[in-house]
């Protein structure tokens, strides 16, 4: 009955057909139909090499740390792997076209992350719900759970076009709850918490995501009026004021993150994404140049005006200072992780060896000074490779995409991850000044966990839409 | 869209290139600075928790890490410490090292870059990481020797190999206990520290090759010597005027013979016995006839003002060359600006030994990795050739003669030809001399070449110093 349905196939053309033409054309048909298969056997190969990975470093971290192999955190974080296979698994059946990289790329940086918070915990002897390293698998295991959710509710990313109104106001809420007088909290002088009994929760990290739907949405439906409406001043193009309207709102909304969170880092990604996706929808790079000078300038009177972002810059540009070293939120914890990385120096201490301990937040916001210090300049390498793969993969999903708004969607969601990336190393490095954000993936944060699973999860359905396309691929 | 897209993406690949440059300029350019940072206290603790490679005199060791059961892991050992404590210097937790402990720092601690290799392997096998050992040239019984025949005296012995420029002996009195220095109690340390900066004795000075210096007194004729017979313009024979004073020029102040009176009472005296008296008023006129510029080419070619490494610094020795005709003649007899270290006097006596060929000194007989694999073998080297082959042979007959008839007699040994010279340098009005002895022997086939300096003279260099000198040529020539 099959043989016979594509055996018809051509010849419902109307065209004479031989048998030698025909028999191609069937084995194309398979090897379409087999692709992906062979995408998700790709993915789950590497799943498990990169749980092999993670496995050998906890095991490592435990010999060079403890001298032994303590098999109940090997136990516990083999039910991380578990979970990881089980993501590929619906990835089969609901997304058997997504890309085969980006799941074992984060399950490595998830892992090699919690064997560094790990590590660090037992310097510090905590154990149980004290180490930040059984936390931070807890929160793995969740955030994990909610892309797969993710993956199963979304079947249709264009369905997120539809409430790019209500992820603006969901983002700017997330952005401001921590500003309400009781669940808000500040923690190390930046108000970015809140607080709900035990549970805290930094709802910022989440604000990206639906800004990046936000932003992608409107876009898409602006970018004509956007570009080519407008009165033109000087050499630039303005905008209509209606057009312009929501992208002042979160311009402000980002100074107020900036002033009132004490969070430079935090409203930096966010203007930098807002920046690179109205330059990828509407081609108007001196937009780009206006908002570039809009926020250096407001960084600068900022660096006058407010004491810490000011601290901050004196630490970044004369961090070896002894004043400046030894002053209150002076360049002490800088100068420290430059001293982990140098300690490190081409091959790391190894696991279990260095001495990361003594920087001052070494699991969460330095945490890559520490993986610096004990994996070097190689390990640091591979994961600045892994991130670039990442990146990547999802800037395919602008080239390659069929829809303007999961093209538009794919390239804000990596371009956050890998500006994320800049800051932070960009900081501990002193390419740039010094702001308080989490590595992706890697960092201790079960907020940050949580949202860069979901970016994952939306990156991986939007690739599976790219490819699910029908293409002509008869050669 | 694509063509944005596509500067994205090389905005998003620049970012990337930024880290991958800005870790790689702080993990590998900025290293050694960031290491030796004070503030990294990761070096300091790195220091101790690897054992350090011991140093070791003929497979003996004089210093070493031994477990302990601090923070440190490692506690430094010294056996031996007052004898050796010139040569191995000291290393503290946070006071600096020297001698060879830092002279040597990276190898001892497993940093050099030659044992890179070394590291990858420990780090493959799981074995801890451990330093390199390093042996010294020192003979134990020519040490113990020096050590024992400069007695109570402040001073310093240096015996070098003239043929290969090894150090035999370095003895500097008085001598410290570094093992005091080595423990880990901050507190005791910096006091410890404190006391020994503060001794007028000063016992933390390296007399063999730094300190204040000395003067060298009559030792330095044989520089001045040097650069009249191998200019070629005199002979050992080459006479001069034989006064009982000479006044200096331009100068109230005349200057005398150590014994007094002419030197050996003949109307003339010719070189070959105004050195072998050591009579300072030829040697004032020969020197003001050769011209300060000639007599510091050959300080120069004898190591005078040069930099120099044993591995640890050696203070250059000084001839001044900008002088008036009165310091000319002062410091042709080894007074006014003249100084030296002991080290730069063995090598003037080495190099003469040596048929003219200056060896570069060194302590270091070679560093083995833990696998006993020869880092860096014994490095023998050529540093100048400050005279010719002929000048040596008539220099070492003069200062043989100097021994077996002349003012160094205190050196003569039955059987066996020294050749030497002695010094007795002045300090100053109403201050006490510096004692010197310089020489070698065999004097046909040399073993060894000794600079003996005694500090607070009372008498002679030939009473004091040489006797000193001729325990160690014993020393060596008995085994």
């Amino acid at each position: 009955m099959q043989s016979r349905s594509s055996g018809e196939a051509p010849a419902s053309i109307g065209q004479p057909i031989d048998a030698g033409a025909r028999a191609t054309f069937t084995n194309t048909i398979r090897l379409r139909l087999r692709a992906p298969a062979k995408l998700r056997n790709l993915e789950l190969f590497l799943v498990l090499f990169a749980c092999i990975i993670v496995g050998g470093s906890i095991a490592l971290v435990q010999l060079g740390a403890l001298g032994t192999i303590d098999p109940t955190v090997l136990i516990i974080g083999t039910s991380l792997g578990v979970l990881a296979i089980a993501m590929h698994v619906v990835l089969r059946f609901v997304a058997s076209e997504a890309d085969p990289f980006i799941l074992p790329v984060i399950t490595v940086l998830n892992g090699l992350g919690i064997a560094e918070i790990y590590r660090l915990d037992i310097s510090r002897k905590v154990s149980g719900w004290e180490s930040s390293g059984i936390r931070q698998i807890a929160w793995t295991a969740m955030a994990m759970l909610i892309a797969i959710a993710v993956i199963l509710l979304i079947r249709n990313h264009r369905v997120l076009q539809r409430y790019r109104y209500v992820a603006m106001f969901v983002g700017i809420a997330l952005l401001l709850l921590p500003m309400l007088p009781v669940i808000g909290e500040t923690v190390n002088g930046a108000r970015l918490w809140i607080r709900i009994g035990s549970f805290s929760f930094q709802p910022g990290e989440l604000a990206k995501i639906a800004l990046a739907i936000f932003f992608a949405g409107y876009l898409v439906t602006a970018r004509d009026s956007l570009s080519l409406v407008g009165r033109k001043f000087l050499w630039m193009r303005f905008p209509r004021a209606r057009d312009l309207g929501p992208i002042l709102i979160i311009w402000l909304a980002a100074m107020i993150v900036l002033i009132f969170q004490r969070d430079l880092g935090t409203a930096l990604l966010y203007f930098g994404l807002f920046l690179v996706m109205i330059y990828v929808a509407t081609g108007r790079a001196s937009w780009v140049v206006l908002g570039l000078t809009l926020f250096v300038g407001g960084a600068l009177v900022a660096s006058q005006v407010l004491g810490y972002v000011g601290g901050r810059f004196h630490a970044w540009l004369d961090a070896f200072n002894p004043t400046v070293y030894q002053a209150q939120g002076g360049s002490y914890q800088l100068v420290q992780g430059i001293f982990g990385l140098a300690h490190g120096g081409l091959i790391g201490t190894g696991w279990g060896l260095g001495r990361p301990n003594i920087v001052p937040l070494a699991e969460s916001d330095y945490i890559i000074a520490s993986l610096g210090e004990e994996l070097g300049l190689a390990g640091l390498f591979a994961i600045l490779a892994l991130y670039l793969l990442f990146v990547s993969r999802g800037f395919r999903i602008g080239f390659a995409g069929q829809d303007d708004f999961g093209r538009l969607l794919g390239v804000g969601l990596s371009f956050v991850i890998a500006l994320q990336v800049f800051i932070v190393l960009g900081g501990v490095t002193r390419v740039i000044p010094l702001t308080g954000l989490t590595t992706p993936f890697l960092a201790a944060g079960g907020s940050s966990l949580v949202a860069n699973w979901i970016i994952a999860a939306l990156l991986l359905r939007l690739s599976d839409s790219v490819r699910n396309q029908p293409r002509l691929v008869v050669e | 869209m694509n063509k944005e897209l596509k500067r994205v993406s090389i905005a998003v690949l620049l970012m990337f290139i930024a880290l991958f440059t800005s870790t790689t300029v702080i993990a590998v350019f900025q290293v050694d600075t960031l290491n030796g940072d004070p503030r990294n206290v990761r070096t300091l603790y790195d220091g101790y928790s690897a054992e350090r490679g011991p140093i070791l005199v003929d497979g003996q060791a004089v210093a070493e890490s031994k477990p302990s059961t601090d923070q440190y892991k490692f506690q430094r050992v010294y056996s031996n410490p007052q004898l050796y404590s010139a040569a191995t210097g000291y290393f503290t937790l946070n006071q600096g090292n020297t001698g060879v402990e830092g002279a040597l720092n990276n190898y001892l601690s497993g940093n050099a870059n030659s044992q890179f290799f070394d590291k990858i392997n420990s780090i493959i096998t799981g074995q801890p990481p451990k330093g390199a050992a390093v042996t010294l040239t020192l003979n134990p019984k020519v040490q113990q020797a020096a050590w024992d025949a400069l007695g109570g005296n402040a001073g310093a012995v240096v015996a070098i190999n003239p043929k290969t420029g090894a150090i035999l002996a370095m003895v500097s009195k008085p001598a410290f206990d570094p093992n005091v220095l080595a423990s880990h109690d901050t507190k005791s340390v910096i006091a410890a520290y404190q006391q020994l900066i503060a001794d007028p004795k000063h016992p933390l000075f390296n007399r063999t090759l730094a300190g204040d210096l000395y003067h060298p007194g009559s030792v330095f004729k044989l520089v001045v010597a040097s650069a009249a017979l191998d200019s070629g313009k005199y002979t050992p024979d080459s006479e001069f005027p034989n006064p009982a004073t000479l006044p200096l020029p331009g100068s109230s102040t005349s200057i005398n013979n150590a014994e007094g009176g002419s030197c050996g009472g003949t109307p003339t005296v010719s070189i070959a016995t105004a050195l072998r008296l050591s009579c300072n008023i030829p040697f004032a006129q020969l020197g003001a006839a050769l011209g300060a510029n000639e007599i510091s080419r050959y300080a120069k070619a004898y190591g005078f003002g040069q930099a120099l490494k044993v591995p640890m610094s050696v203070t250059p020795s000084f001839y001044p060359q900008n002088t008036d005709q009165a310091k000319l003649m002062l410091s042709s007899f080894g007074q006014d600006e003249d100084r030296v270290t002991p080290l730069q006097v063995a090598m003037v006596s080495s190099a003469i030994a040596n048929g003219g060929n200056l060896m570069q000194p060194t302590l270091i007989d070679h560093i083995a990795a833990p696998d006993l694999s020869v880092i860096q073998p014994f490095q023998q080297k050529v540093l100048s050739q400050p005279i010719s082959a002929q000048t040596s042979a008539t220099l070492t007959q003069l200062m043989v003669s100097n021994v077996s008839s002349g003012a160094a007699n205190n050196a003569r040994i039955n059987g066996v030809d020294v050749a030497g010279k002695t010094g007795t340098a002045q300090n100053g009005e109403g201050r006490p001399y510096t004692l010197w002895f310089t020489g070698f022997a065999p004097a046909n086939d040399p073993q060894v070449a000794v600079a003996v300096v005694v500090e607070n003279g009372t008498s002679f260099g030939n009473a004091v110093a040489a006797p000193i000198a001729k325990k160690v040529i014993e020393a060596v020539l008995s085994k």
